[in-house]
């Protein structure tokens, strides 16, 4: 489990780091490298050089504003955990991400590694969908803006060009009577999860659900939003009815993934125990 | 037998603080990756990408061009007789055809089996070599499953006709006719996944060769380093005073580390090949498919009982999944599985069969509690089932079958074949079964059990255990008098992670009647005594430890001899306290004065029969009927090792040895796909318990019954707690989950698994 060999480099801005991935066909981005490491002892990649992010400035800090919350690609998970305002700018982001990884991982630990790894279990990618973010890329052509919904194209996919940096995740606004929850079920703390849920709506005038949003990981082959639930529960007043059929709907609609972790059944019936359980909190 | 050391000692049953834990915390342990030689190669193994196959040629040119890299070593390498690795236990001829070689030469039979070593200038280089090794491999159909196994269109082993290796054979009394006569009997079938024990640090060796006065130094042995050195001077072609076995630091051993393994004499040998120094540390993954697997066994096994649930009879047929090669112990846990599944509990009547069976898998050896952890789910969750059908309380049911007091010696059933008898003596598993139901609060626990409390089922259980210790033949001890009046132990058992420095420094303190720091432990290497048998077996204590009480004895007999014409007495008047002598007319002198030089002395500690540790466990759980989950609330043990040296490291072998069975019950599993490849190849799929999923464990040790077979009154205590855990944790489960009527048989006891059970329940 040693690594192949590789060449380093530590830009100074983003501008060069652009050009050295531009210039090298065969480079990688380095952030916190606690999934790059490992790819690369397990030998599953092996780049000629490393682009290390870490003396880019300007990528490791949480804006909060009057139109949206902006993750630099460096912000790190104990960085999310620590800031004061996120758990109300965010409460769905901060509540998520304490469930990623173990103490040591989250010092280290990215947003946009997660979000450039796109691990179809993991947690940030699936606050990204499910709350509409942006994500920032910056390439030798400038930058551009993607949608979440269509960033992610599979598992470990997505649409970055090799010469494009993640610079920031842009997640809305967020109305502070939002009703929501986050869920998930894993082997151990700190476990990727073998399922989770992200819920959110808005109540409106009636006291009925609207601008409902249902996000699901560790179900499928990339994070993705569940639309046939999210119907049941637009313009309902949320009882235990509509909660059963909305998490019957989810688990219908949702084509897991079998693996040695667990059958496509069980992960069928954990989305809908866990989307049961994160709309009766939400509820509450 | 030899005097028993009295009672009321200075250190033995003090909860003295680990001496290895200072250096560990530290960081200024050494442990074999630690070890470096001037010079000093590094070897990776190429090990084979396919379950089965006959390997017809490697070609390593492209390897041998790579800059840096030094020496490919195949088969080839060793002439016409490739060395293969010898059957350290139960050396049966049946046996001798499921060898392993050292090196695949004419077929591979696992996904992992060595069939190359690269020997490099570092180990990044020898790595970047392997994806250059080009071995060419007709894949044959693997056999990964019993069922596969016995279809016999696909054989392992030719020559053997059969995939089966060997029937192991437990018997007592007359099971048919029990069984004829019996007022009730119920069959059923059970499963345990294949899981391992996994130690925290891997294995790994560094070898040199002094080509000038030909000797052979290994540093990274572990456990049994005697029996390995005569392996290895077997297979090098040396005498064993030609070679040195140096034990570093052990990141933990469990029964698996210290094998004999191919990279045993692998790394030695291309030292010797190549006249340098050469290391090897094992990674993770490697691991994982290189060391031994454990525990994967079928049964079919039927009990028997009167109506009033006294259970009269137990029979059946377990199959053992052993893997591709039968190792140096890998005969344990399958004969286990059969001789000690009535464990505790007095069956009169015992007919019970293992067949080893050879798949292309890891081959398997023991793992803390080998066979037992299997048998013990076997027969405890029969017993519920039992109890449950005849409407006894499973707790009033253990009690009418525990073997009592004045049953012993109570002989368990006899093995074939390699005949083995062995007896339960010395223990009261009635007073430890109360004990433990009081101190778990069973009565107020009990209301629970079924009950749905926010969500989760509560369930309880209590189970109870024997665990074997102190297997034979002799370990030895020389304990050496020094200048300075202080003592160095130098002894043949191995430290495991175990704690020995500080045990045997409280028994050498205490028999040699001097403080604790005056004396010093240096264990494991053999260079220190003449010969040893090392830590497997929860044997060191009670083997090592009464070596050092007979060799402390010795030892204070020739001080006697040596002090006593000074002091104008004869060898018996003389007492000793600390650095003086006395003598009965009332002079003193210092004892280094008198004598001058090092005065040492060398005793074996000689048994042939086990010791036997007795235990209950009673285990509390929540289960999520939703999601699966089993949530293990408490566990508590109570038990009886006879003579406890150290309250505090024994305290540390019981918590630990439930929460590694909690692993095995609730987490760990080695999956393999159709193919034999290993699913689960790191620690985020191989799932272990970590420091946070049990906090609630507690266990009692007491001293009930001393050990008539040794002068400390000790019984091992190493393996201990682990073996009823599978059972404990299903009958909890099941006992959680009464209103769903599921009933477990199979671990692990994974959320998939036990919501796969409630759902089929409810369907039914
Ligand atoms: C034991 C363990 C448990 C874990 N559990 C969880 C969990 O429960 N949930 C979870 O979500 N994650 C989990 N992780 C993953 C962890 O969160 C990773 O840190 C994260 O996924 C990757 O972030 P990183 O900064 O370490 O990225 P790196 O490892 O440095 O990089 C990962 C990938 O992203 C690319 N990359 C990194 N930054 C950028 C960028 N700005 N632009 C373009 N490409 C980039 C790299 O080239 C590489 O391909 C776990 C990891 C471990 C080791």
């Amino acid at each position: 489990m040693k690594f192949p060999s590789f060449e380093y480099a530590c830009p100074a801005s983003l501008a060069d780091a652009v050009a050295l991935l531009s210039e090298e066909g065969d480079a990688m981005v380095l952030a916190g490298g606690q999934s790059l490491m490992p790819i690369l002892a397990f030998r599953l990649a092996a780049p000629r050089l490393l682009v290390d992010l870490k003396n880019v400035p300007g990528l490791d800090t949480i804006k909060i504003s009057a139109e949206d919350v902006r993750l630099g690609a460096r912000v790190r998970w104990c960085d999310i955990e620590k800031h004061t305002g996120l758990s109300a700018a965010q409460p769905l982001l901060a509540e998520a991400i304490s469930h990623v990884a173990h103490y040591q991982i989250r010092n280290r630990g990215t947003v946009g590694g997660s979000i450039a790894l796109a691990d179809p279990a993991a947690e940030m990618p699936g606050i990204a969908v499910t709350c509409d973010a942006e994500i920032a890329l910056t390439g030798k052509l400038g930058e551009r803006v993607v949608p979440a919904a269509k960033f992610f194209l599979g598992a470990m996919e997505t649409c970055i060009q090799p010469d494009e940096i993640i610079t920031e995740v842009r997640l809305p606004l967020w109305p502070s009577d939002r009703c929501w929850a986050f869920k998930e079920f894993a082997r151990r703390r700190g476990d990727f999860a073998l399922a989770g849920v992200a819920v959110f709506y808005d109540v409106d005038a009636n006291g009925c659900a609207a601008n409902t949003h249902i996000g699901v990981i560790g179900a499928s082959d990339r994070p993705c939003r569940l639309g046939s639930a999210e119907q049941i529960i637009n313009g309902a007043f949320l009882d235990a009815t509509v909660i059963e059929a909305a998490a019957e709907a989810a688990s219908n609609e949702i084509e897991p993934m079998e693996d040695h972790h667990a059958p496509a059944d069980y992960r069928c019936a954990l989305v809908k125990t866990l989307l049961e359980r994160a709309l009766t909190r939400a509820m509450a | 037998m030899t005097s028993g050391m009295k009672r009321g000692n200075a250190l033995i049953g003090q909860p003295i603080e680990r001496v290895e834990d200072l250096r560990f915390l530290r960081g200024r342990g050494t442990f074999v990756a630690d070890v470096n030689r001037e010079g000093q190669l590094h070897a990776v193994i190429y090990r084979s990408p396919v379950a089965h196959g006959l390997l017809r040629s490697v070609d390593a040119q492209a390897a041998l061009n790579l800059p840096g890299v030094h020496a490919v070593i195949t088969a080839q390498d060793f002439g016409a007789d490739v060395p293969v690795i010898p059957l350290r236990l139960q050396p049966l001829p049946e046996l001798v055809p499921f060898r392993q070689p050292m090196l695949a030469h004419d077929k591979v039979r696992y996904v992992g089996e060595p069939i190359a070593i690269i020997v490099a200038d570092t180990a990044a280089i020898a790595e970047d070599a392997l994806d250059l090794i080009d071995a060419d491999i007709d894949a044959l159909p693997p056999i990964t499953d019993r069922a596969g196994a016995e279809l016999g269109d696909v054989l392992l082993f030719d020559e053997h006709g059969s995939n089966s290796a060997i029937e192991w054979n437990a018997v007592r009394g007359d099971a048919e006719a029990a069984f004829a006569s019996a007022d009730y009997t119920r069959r059923e079938t059970f499963k345990v996944q294949r899981h391992a024990a996994l130690f925290m640090e891997p294995r790994g060796f560094v070898a040199e060769w002094n080509a000038n006065e030909e000797k052979l130094t290994v540093w990274g042995v572990a456990k049994v380093a005697f029996a390995n050195r005569t392996i290895l001077a077997d297979t090098m072609a040396l005498s064993e005073n030609q070679i040195d076995m140096v034990e570093v630091d052990v990141g933990g051993g469990f029964g698996s580390r210290g094998e004999f393994y191919p990279e045993d004499f692998l790394i030695p040998f291309a030292a010797r090949h190549l006249n340098r120094p050469v290391k090897w540390i094992e990674d993770r993954r490697e691991h994982l498919l290189a060391a031994n697997h454990a525990r994967e066994l079928e049964c079919d096994v039927e009990i028997a009982a009167t109506k009033d649930g006294k259970i009269i009879g137990l029979r059946g047929q377990s199959w053992a999944n052993i893997g591709a090669y039968v190792r140096t112990n890998g005969s344990i846990a399958p004969r286990n599985a059969a001789q000690f599944m009535s464990g505790a509990y007095a069956i009169e009547n015992i007919q019970l069969t293992t067949t080893s069976i050879t798949t292309n898998k890891t081959p398997t050896g023991t793992y803390r509690g080998p066979g037992r952890f299997e048998g013990d789910f076997v027969r405890e969750r029969l017993i519920d089932l039992a109890a449950k059908d005849l409407g006894i309380d499973p707790v009033e049911m253990r009690r009418r079958n525990l073997v009592s007091s004045d049953q012993m010696p109570y002989p368990l059933a006899t093995m074939t074949p390699f005949e083995s008898v062995t007896e339960l003596d010395s223990g009261d598993n009635h007073a430890l079964f109360d004990q433990c139901l009081a101190e778990f609060d069973w009565s107020e626990k009990v209301k629970l059990q079924g009950k749905l409390i926010d969500g989760r089922y509560h369930g309880v259980s209590i189970g109870c255990f024997i665990e074997g210790g102190a297997a034979g033949p002799s370990e030895n001890a020389r304990i050496v008098l020094e200048l300075d009046g202080s003592y160095t132990v130098y002894l043949g058992s191995a430290a495991v992670g175990q704690g020995i420095q500080t045990i045997m420094a409280q028994i050498a303190g205490d028999a040699l009647e001097v403080p604790f720091d005056r004396v010093r432990v240096l264990h494991g290497s053999t260079s220190h005594v003449k010969s040893g048998f090392g830590s497997f077996h929860s044997r060191s204590t009670v083997m090592g430890g009464s070596a050092i009480v007979l060799t402390a004895e010795a030892l204070k007999d020739k001080i006697r001899d040596a002090v006593a014409p000074t002091l104008g007495c004869t060898p018996t008047e003389v007492t000793l306290d600390g650095g003086n002598a006395s003598g009965p007319s009332g002079g003193v002198v210092s004892i280094m004065e008198v004598i001058g030089e090092p005065i040492e002395a060398e005793a074996a500690f000689l048994n042939k029969k086990y010791t036997y540790a007795y235990g209950s466990v009673a285990a509390h759980v929540a289960v999520d009927p939703k999601t699966g989950q089993v949530d293990v609330l408490e566990i508590g043990s109570t038990k009886d090792v006879g003579r406890m040296i150290n309250p505090l490291t024994l305290n540390g072998q019981s918590v630990g040895s439930i929460v590694q069975g909690l692993g095995g019950a609730l987490l760990e599993h080695l999956v393999y796909d159709k193919e034999g490849q290993l699913l689960t190849g790191t620690l985020a799929d191989y799932l272990l318990p970590t420091a946070g999923d049990f906090p609630n464990i507690h266990s009692t040790v007491v001293e009930l019954k001393p050990s008539p077979l040794n002068p400390l009154g000790a019984k091992g205590a190493g393996e201990g707690e682990i073996i009823p855990i599978g059972g404990i944790i299903a009958n909890a489960v099941a006992a959680a989950l009464v209103d769903f009527n599921v009933e477990p048989l199979e671990l692990p006891l994974s959320p998939p698994n036990v919501w796969r059970l409630i759902e089929t329940a409810q369907k039914t």
